[in-house]
Formats: C-alpha cells, sequence, structure tokens
C-alpha cells in the first residue's frame, strides 16, 4: 500500500479500541432506551386496544361495510351513480345552501364575541401589563375552564337552557373561542416590547392609553391572524354542533346519516368540504396578507 | 386641548420635525373592514334569530341550572367506577386513535413533502387530498364508523383515527419540509443512495418533532374523545349526554369536572415528555 492522498488515516489499534468501544455503548444505550420506549407504547396501545373494545376479526369482517358505505354514498335511490343525475342528486340545493350559510354565521358570530371577550380578557391575564396576581390568575383560571370543556358539551346544556336553534350554538362557539384565542392572545401579550407602553407612562399616560397606543399596535396584527384561524376551526365546528340541535347544517346532516339517505349524506358532505376549503382559502390569503403588510411597516 | 396640540405640532412641523400623518389614507382600510366586521354581526343577529326575548330568559334558566349544579357528587358509588371506567374508555379511544392514525401519516406525510417527492403534480394532489378529507369533523367520522362498525368505543377510536391521519399528515410533511438540507447532501456526497439520505439525513431531525406532535394530538383528542360519545361512539360522552337528557345536572357536573382533572393530568404528563423529546432532539 503506496502512501497516497487517499489512504485513510487509521489510528493505532491501541487507541482505536477505546474509542470504539465507547462508540459501542453510546449505540447499545441509544438502542437499549429505544427498546424500552416501543415496549411501553406497545404495552400502552394493548391496553387502550383492551379498553376500546378493539375486535380485529369483526373489523376486518365489517371493513367490506365501510367500503361499500362509500360506495353506497356514490349512488342514488334509483341505483344510478350520483353524477349521472345532479339535479336528482343536489335536490335540496337551495335549502343546503341557506343551512351552510346559517352554519358560517353561526361560526362568525362565534368567532366574533368569543375574540371581543379575548381581547378584554388577554390584557388582564398578562404579567407585564397588570400588577395584581388574583386578578391574573382568576382570569386565567376562566379561560382554562372555557377552553377545556368541549364546544359540544356547551351546547348541549345551552340547548336546554336556551331552547333549540342557532342562539345556544352561537354561544357554545363563543365561550369555547373566549378561552382559546384568550390564552394565544395573552402569549402574545406577553412577549410585546415594552418600551411604548413606558413611554405612554411616563408621559402620564393612563393604563388604557398605555394599552390602546403602546400594546394594540403591535399585537392586533397577531390577533387577527389567530382570528382567522380560529374562524377556520369554528366553521368546522359549527358543521357538527347542529347535532345536538344547536342550529346549522349538522341537524340535516344527522338526520341524513341515521336513516340511511346515502345521496344526501355525500352531497351535505360535499357541501360542508366545499365550504370550509373555501374558507381554509379565504383564510390563508387574509393571513399572508397581514404577514405581509408586517413585514413591509 | 386640542387647539394646543394643534399649535404644537405646526410648531414642531415647522422645525422640520417628520409627525406621523393620520387620515384616510393610512387608516381608512382599517376602519372600513371594522364597519364591516361589526355590521355582518348586527345583521347576523336578528338572521340567526336570536333576540333578547330569548337571550335573557336563558340566561335565567342557565344560572338555575348552575345552581343546580352544585355541588357535585356521582350519587353513589357503583356510579362512580362506572364514570371512572367510561373515562378509562375515553383515553384509550384517544391514544389508540392517535397511534393509529400516526401509524399511517407518517408515509402520507413523506408522501406530501416537496423535498422528498419532487413530482409538483403528486404534491398538489396529496396536499388538496389531505386538506378534504381533514373538513371533515370527526363526529361526521364517529358516525359513519358507527354504521360500519356498530356502536361502542371501537367506532369512536376509528373516527379520530381517520379524522386526524390527514392533519397530523400535513404537519408532518411541513416538518420535513423544513428539515435541514446539509444532512442530506452530507450523505449524497458520500456516495449514499436515496434512502440512506432519508433514512440517515432526514429522519433523525424529523422524528423528535413527529414524537411531539403525535404527543400534542393524544392531548387534544382527550378532548375530542370526551364528545364522540354523544352520538354513540364510546368514552364519558356517553354518561354525560344521558345526563343532561334527563337533566341530572349534579352528575353533569361531577363528569365536567373528571373531564377537566382528566385533561389537566395528561397536559402535564405531555408536557414533560415534550420537554425531554425537545431537550434530546
Amino acid at each position: 500500500m503506496t502512501h497516497s492522498i487517499h489512504t485513510v488515516a487509521v489510528l493505532p489499534a491501541a487507541q482505536l479500541a477505546p474509542l470504539a468501544n465507547a462508540y459501542g455503548a453510546a449505540v447499545a444505550a441509544k438502542r437499549r432506551q429505544m427498546v424500552l420506549g416501543i415496549a411501553v407504547t406497545l404495552f400502552a396501545l394493548a391496553l387502550a386496544a383492551l379498553g376500546a373494545e378493539v375486535e380485529p376479526q369483526k373489523f376486518w369482517a365489517k371493513l367490506g361495510n365501510f367500503t361499500d358505505y362509500f360506495a353506497r354514498l356514490a349512488h342514488l335511490d334509483s341505483g344510478a351513480y350520483v353524477w349521472t343525475d345532479p339535479v336528482e342528486w343536489f335536490w335540496g340545493l337551495r335549502k343546503w345552501l341557506r343551512l351552510i350559510g346559517e352554519t358560517m354565521l353561526i361560526a362568525y358570530i362565534g368567532t366574533f364575541s368569543g375574540a371581543l371577550v379575548a381581547f378584554c380578557a388577554c390584557f388582564m391575564c398578562s404579567a407585564n401589563l397588570t400588577r395584581s396576581p388574583v386578578l391574573r390568575a382568576t382570569v386565567r383560571r376562566l379561560l382554562e375552564f372555557c377552553r377545556t370543556v368541549p364546544d359540544l358539551v356547551f351546547a348541549l346544556i345551552f340547548v336546554v337552557a336556551f331552547g333549540l336553534g342557532p342562539l345556544p350554538g352561537v354561544m357554545a362557539l363563543a365561550i369555547h373561542t373566549a378561552g382559546a384565542l384568550g390564552k394565544l392572545f395573552a402569549e402574545v401579550v406577553d412577549n410585546i416590547d415594552l418600551k411604548p407602553v413606558e413611554g405612554i407612562a411616563a408621559s402620564g399616560g393612563s393604563w388604557f392609553a398605555q394599552v390602546r397606543f403602546g400594546v394594540v399596535p403591535q399585537v392586533l396584527a397577531n390577533f387577527t391572524s389567530y382570528a382567522l384561524l380560529r374562524f377556520e376551526i369554528n366553521v368546522r365546528g359549527a358543521s357538527v354542533i347542529g347535532f345536538v340541535g344547536a342550529g346549522g347544517i349538522g341537524e340535516d346532516l344527522l338526520v341524513s346519516i341515521r336513516r340511511f339517505y346515502y345521496a344526501d349524506v355525500s352531497a351535505i358532505l360535499l357541501v360542508i368540504i366545499a365550504c370550509v376549503m373555501l374558507i381554509d382559502v379565504g383564510t390563508e390569503f387574509l393571513r399572508h396578507r397581514l404577514v405581509r403588510m408586517e413585514g413591509a411597516r | 386641548m386640542s387647539e394646543s396640540a394643534a399649535t404644537l405640532s405646526a410648531m414642531l412641523r415647522s422645525r422640520n420635525v417628520e409627525l406621523p400623518r393620520y387620515g384616510w389614507r393610512t387608516h381608512g382600510p382599517g376602519f372600513v373592514a371594522i364597519a364591516v366586521l361589526i355590521g355582518l354581526f348586527f345583521l347576523g343577529v336578528p338572521v340567526l334569530g336570536i333576540s333578547f326575548e330569548r337571550f335573557i330568559p336563558g340566561l335565567w334558566r342557565l344560572g338555575d341550572i348552575v345552581m343546580l349544579m352544585m355541588p357535585p357528587s356521582p350519587e353513589t358509588w357503583s356510579r362512580f367506577f362506572i364514570y371512572l371506567e367510561a373515562l378509562g374508555q375515553t383515553l384509550a379511544i384517544a391514544f389508540l386513535g392517535t397511534m393509529t392514525a400516526a401509524v399511517f401519516a407518517i408515509p402520507l406525510g413523506f408522501l406530501a413533502a416537496r423535498n422528498i417527492v419532487a413530482n409538483r403534480i403528486v404534491h398538489f394532489f396529496a396536499r388538496r387530498l389531505l386538506d378534504t378529507v381533514r373538513s371533515v369533523d370527526t363526529l361526521i367520522w364517529a358516525l359513519i364508523w358507527i354504521n360500519v362498525v356498530g356502536l361502542g368505543p371501537f367506532a369512536g377510536a376509528l373516527a379520530i383515527a381517520s379524522a386526524d391521519i390527514c392533519a397530523l399528515a400535513k404537519l408532518m410533511s411541513e416538518a420535513i419540509e423544513t428539515a435541514d438540507r446539509r444532512p442530506v447532501e452530507g450523505v449524497t456526497a458520500s456516495g449514499g443512495s436515496r434512502a440512506a439520505a432519508v433514512r440517515f439525513g432526514i429522519v433523525p431531525q424529523v422524528l423528535p418533532v413527529f414524537a411531539s406532535q403525535v404527543l400534542y394530538y393524544i392531548e387534544s383528542n382527550t378532548r375530542s374523545a370526551t364528545i364522540i360519545g354523544i352520538v354513540g361512539a364510546g368514552g364519558i360522552g356517553v354518561h354525560l349526554s344521558e345526563m343532561i337528557r334527563v337533566l341530572e345536572w349534579q352528575q353533569v357536573s361531577f363528569l365536567i369536572l373528571m373531564v377537566l382533572v382528566t385533561v389537566a393530568i395528561i397536559d402535564q404528563i405531555s408536557r414533560v415528555l415534550r420537554k425531554t423529546i425537545a431537550g434530546r432532539g
């Protein structure tokens, strides 16, 4: 073997051995950790499968039903494919469009009111704006409660209190939104630059003036972006809130699924998907514009 | 007050101090946007049939209900153990559903990532497919799966799995796309195949991110799993909706309390686990 540039210099065996051993030990330790992690996960999965009454044989036996179900979604009552007769398929389009409009309106009013509450609450639970730890903790706990209880549970209770219709749905979404947005808003406020606030305080501004002129201009773009995201989530949520009788298209969907009106199910699902995607694209466009406006400033 | 402000700004302008100008140009679009938002709100409220005549008595009734909820109690010990079992079932649904979703989401995530599958058409359709399925809510999936495998928690786990496959796959593909290119280039430069580049260049980078995303989803699915029982897909939601239907308010508040405590515990565990994963990664 001649000494060319391509030869890799190899350490003498005496020096190499401890290094190789150390490497081997490190790899083995990592592998042990990995195996242990996998074992724990598998054990937990088995336990969960037991708890969730998983029956693989029943699943395999009925998996045909699943594909069958989608096949039936694609057929009209007459047995023809749905796309052969769109008029028959979307026979209730006018009603469904009205209901999806109602759904979007529920989502909008819920998001708007929830965001308003979150906007007022977030300044009260940030450490850099509110001195009183009692007030801060109270508002934080309240928001936590609002976002941990699922919106549908609120809706179920509100339906009893307010009666059937969109009102309980709007309120359930609003409360859940207030909790979720309140937390996100508070995080934004926690990370602001405090110099403008101090400047206004130094020139004699009140607490409200500090928030209005020191904080709000810094956080408004972020807040809007979060509120838009939440609106998107709420449209999805409003589409099922009708399951408990709280307005929107959900009630019609529930009835069609329960009564096996397959063509209606697929038509309503398509209306929902189209609407959600439209809102997705719209809010994404708005959020990108917001980001660009922020960048230009 | 405004007069002195006017003289002050005139003085400052005469000294060539640049003052911010406020006017239609700067604030117009903002005002219009806010006016539209508020207008839509006030137009929408009557359209939805919301009125004070319904709102105020409703609030009173809600107050009554809250009073009836106090103090939270399961009434009997046997009921308590039934609820505890249902809660365990809820956790099982959330865990099993999320893990199943993750197993399917990982390959989908790689397919939808631009730096793995360079084909633009595949990328476009993969993303659109993920978006389409993502817009169907967990509860709708639950109803569909109930038709297939019958009432019970199994349908719930399948619903959570099918609703989250696409959401997780989208997050994962984003994680893969933002991965550092240099390790991949290193593997390729030293003669590694494409598969080796993915295995040793990308997988070690994204695995901790995946793990923390899955943990986050288990956390949020614990919340979703409490409500799929409302349509009959197992877990504590079955009891919750039943108790609301029969107006047993003390038991309702007890069930809500159980959910709150469980969610808080899961949050805490997942936070600790995510921190250790992030610390190692």
